[in-house]
């Protein structure tokens, strides 16, 4: 499949989005242990809504375009319909058996690899991705993608307070330990957008239209660019999951307090008698510090 | 009682596991990057000072500390501190490039230190720092990083074991890099402990330059705005913390929550979903995603204790939970444990504290 036309002026702009399950309706297997994830709803990574935002207000102001990219499953198309009816311009998923059981490492392989084509005709002037993914949770695609493209990159950003199309100069506002940065960077640039940065938009009626009817670009391997499919998925992955298991029970069981037949207020003391008798020095370390 | 784990067979590349590439066999000894910032360094720098020792130990080889930073009285007192914490060994680099933190001289400074002295395992801490710089620094070595390990250990064949929850909120993964060097991994600030430091330790240096000059630096600092530290929640480092999950079912009856943490002097927190729904603010939030907390006391009210929840307070001395439901998964890990309604118990551990303790709390 052709990669979806570039624009000739203004800003091009990718969005990397990932389809997640709903956390709030996992649920897992009691026997096997293991997550159950038939007719749990799939949403976008509510991160990457932050990111989305942000690029189609660049868009919105300077012009421009906006592509969405997924690596996922076939169904992950949803995420991407869901994304042009917000707003976004274009979509594209790459998608092939040879991805699955992708790290990081793998994941940033073939993203990057497909944004270096979408970047053939136009280069990429912004890739912007959420701040991480609820699911993974690493935040490591980002900056991957970065490396590899050899992209500035702008994590943890909180706004974006100038951008000089003409001298592609960007003022940013990154989130740092203890403060925040102000930087300057050029572009091109990867930028990983803060949650609570900016209130995503409800896609207009006519977005929604476009949304439901728009032909997707979709991808394999290969026609993302990927030459050696042995950097993708499990193989192109150096880590491995070696044991997955659930958390074991503390040795010794929880010293239960006993409520029957007990007023709150005995309870309460049932409770500090034993919080005390367990920890002696808590008592004369609390009634030293608050007399 | 938890179910036995599920038997799963080694996937991927666990399956075809092979000696170990040639060029690799020469990376030796354990690393820990000293996240220095603006003259600081970071508490979880120390602390996987600590976890790092215990590596070096079992794999009889030396702990390193990687230290960044301009040429400063700051960056030589992290140099030494270093050592108090358990290396043997400090990689240094001092430049003024390097003086506030950037990706690219970063970056650069520490893939050149390991592509030249090849540690065998190398671990951040999982700030915004470190995870802006392992991340690049993974790719650009194209090895294995597994972030937020809550636990780490050497296995038989002298590889990093590295556990961390799964997606969904009741099973946690061990993770390894087999064919890859550095195994890196980053670690949450407070999920390690923090060792006590000896004071007449020091160690060897190891000097490097950047070979990068300012005008190669394409980002600059413009401005460091401090946040205001005066109100902020210091959750992760508190003594006593009460928290509240969706069992307190409306925000208002976190009142119950905040009287108590009043009454004891301490902090206040909350499960995450709390956080989504908006009723408390991100950073009171308890666990993988939140805050890791080490308390001596630590109170859980209405939380049903999922292993993101349980990896971020399994570091207190003393766990309570109240909750109504008594095959709540909290119970597996707290200490002590009540059956009943939260909305009962906060307010009567409260007042049985005032009593107790001889004080009314000022907020109640
Ligand atoms: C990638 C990822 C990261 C996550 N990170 C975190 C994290 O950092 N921190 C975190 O907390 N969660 C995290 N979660 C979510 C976690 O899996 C759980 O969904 C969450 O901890 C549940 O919150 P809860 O215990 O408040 O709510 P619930 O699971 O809904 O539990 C409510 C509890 O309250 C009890 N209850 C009800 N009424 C009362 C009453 N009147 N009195 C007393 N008890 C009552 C119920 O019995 C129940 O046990 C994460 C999930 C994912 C997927």
């Amino acid at each position: 499949m052709d990669a979806p036309e570039t624009p000739t002026d203004g800003l091009n702009i990718v969005v990397c989005i990932k389809q997640v399950p709903d956390s709030a309706q996992i649920r897992v297997h009691p026997v096997t242990n293991t997550i159950m994830r038939q007719g749990v709803p799939t949403i976008i990574n509510p991160y990457d809504l932050f990111a989305l935002e942000e690029a189609m207000r660049l868009r919105d102001q300077y012009g421009g375009q906006v592509t969405v990219l997924c690596m996922g499953p076939p169904m992950a198309e949803d995420a991407l319909r869901r994304a042009l009816g917000l707003g976004a311009d274009k979509a594209v998923l790459i998608t092939d058996r040879r991805f699955a059981g992708s790290d990081t490492l793998a994941t940033s392989f073939a993203l990057a690899t497909a944004l270096t084509r979408l970047g053939a005709d136009h280069p990429v002037d912004i890739v912007f991705t959420g701040k991480q993914t609820i699911d993974g949770d690493t935040a490591q695609v980002g900056p991957g993608i970065a490396s590899r493209l050899e992209l500035n990159q702008l994590t943890y950003v909180s706004a974006i307070d100038t951008l000089d199309q003409g001298k592609g100069e960007i003022v940013v506002r990154r989130r740092a330990e203890g403060g925040v940065q102000v930087l300057k960077s050029k572009l091109p640039c990867l930028i990983t957008m803060l949650e609570g940065s900016n209130e995503i938009r409800r896609g207009s009626v006519a977005d929604m239209l476009r949304a439901a009817r728009a032909e997707l670009t979709v991808w394999s391997a290969e026609e993302a660019g990927v030459e050696d499919v042995m950097m993708c998925g499990l193989r192109g992955s150096p880590t491995v999951v070696k044991r997955v298991f659930a958390p074991s029970a503390r040795d010794e069981q929880a010293e239960m307090v006993t409520v029957e037949g007990k007023q709150p207020a005995q309870i309460g003391d049932a409770i500090i008698d034993l919080i005390f008798a367990a920890q002696p020095k808590l008592e004369a370390d609390l009634s030293a510090a608050l007399n | 009682m938890a179910a036995q784990p599920p038997n799963k067979k080694p996937a991927g590349r666990a399956g075809m596991k092979k000696e170990l590439p040639e060029k690799f066999r020469s990376y030796k000894h354990v690393w820990v990057f000293v996240e220095l910032e603006r003259g600081k360094v970071h508490p979880v720098s120390w602390e996987l000072m600590g976890e790092g020792r215990k590596l070096a130990d079992k794999l009889g080889v030396d702990l390193a500390g990687v230290v960044l930073g301009p040429k400063s009285d700051e960056t030589r007192q992290a140099i030494k501190e270093t050592y108090h914490y358990g290396a043997d060994v400090c990689y240094i680099c001092e430049d003024p490039a390097l003086a506030d933190y950037r990706n690219e001289p970063y970056t650069r400074a520490l893939t050149d230190l390991v592509n030249t002295h090849q540690p065998e395992i190398m671990l951040l801490g999982a700030t915004t720092l470190g995870r802006d710089l392992a991340g690049s620094v993974a790719t650009t070595l194209k090895t294995g990083l597994t972030a937020d390990s809550t636990e780490l250990d050497v296995d038989d064949e002298k590889s990093l074991a590295a556990t961390r929850p799964t997606f969904g909120g009741t099973l946690l993964c061990t993770i390894h890099t087999l064919n890859f060097r550095p195994q890196m991994a980053t670690v949450r600030p407070r999920v390690m402990a923090m060792p006590e430091p000896d004071r007449s330790r020091s160690g060897r240096m190891v000097w490097h330059s950047l070979k990068m000059d300012e005008a190669d630096i394409v980002t600059k600092v413009l401005e460091y705005v401090a946040d205001a530290t005066t109100d902020d929640a210091n959750l992760a480092y508190a003594d006593i913390v009460v928290a509240g999950g969706m069992g307190l079912r409306v925000p208002e009856n976190f009142r119950l929550v905040t009287r108590l943490a009043d009454v004891l002097g301490g902090e206040y927190g909350c499960s995450r979903p709390v956080v989504q729904k908006g009723w408390l603010p991100a950073d009171r939030q308890i666990g993988q995603t939140g805050n890791t907390i080490r308390p001596r006391l630590y109170i859980a009210a209405g939380i049903s204790g999922a292993i993101q929840h349980r990896v971020g307070v399994e570091g207190a001395d003393l766990i309570v939970a109240i909750n109504t439901d008594p095959a709540a998964k909290i119970f597996e890990f707290a200490h002590m444990g009540v059956v009943a309604d939260a909305l009962t118990v906060l307010p009567a551990l409260a007042d049985a504290f005032e009593r107790r303790l001889g004080r009314r709390a000022m907020a109640s």
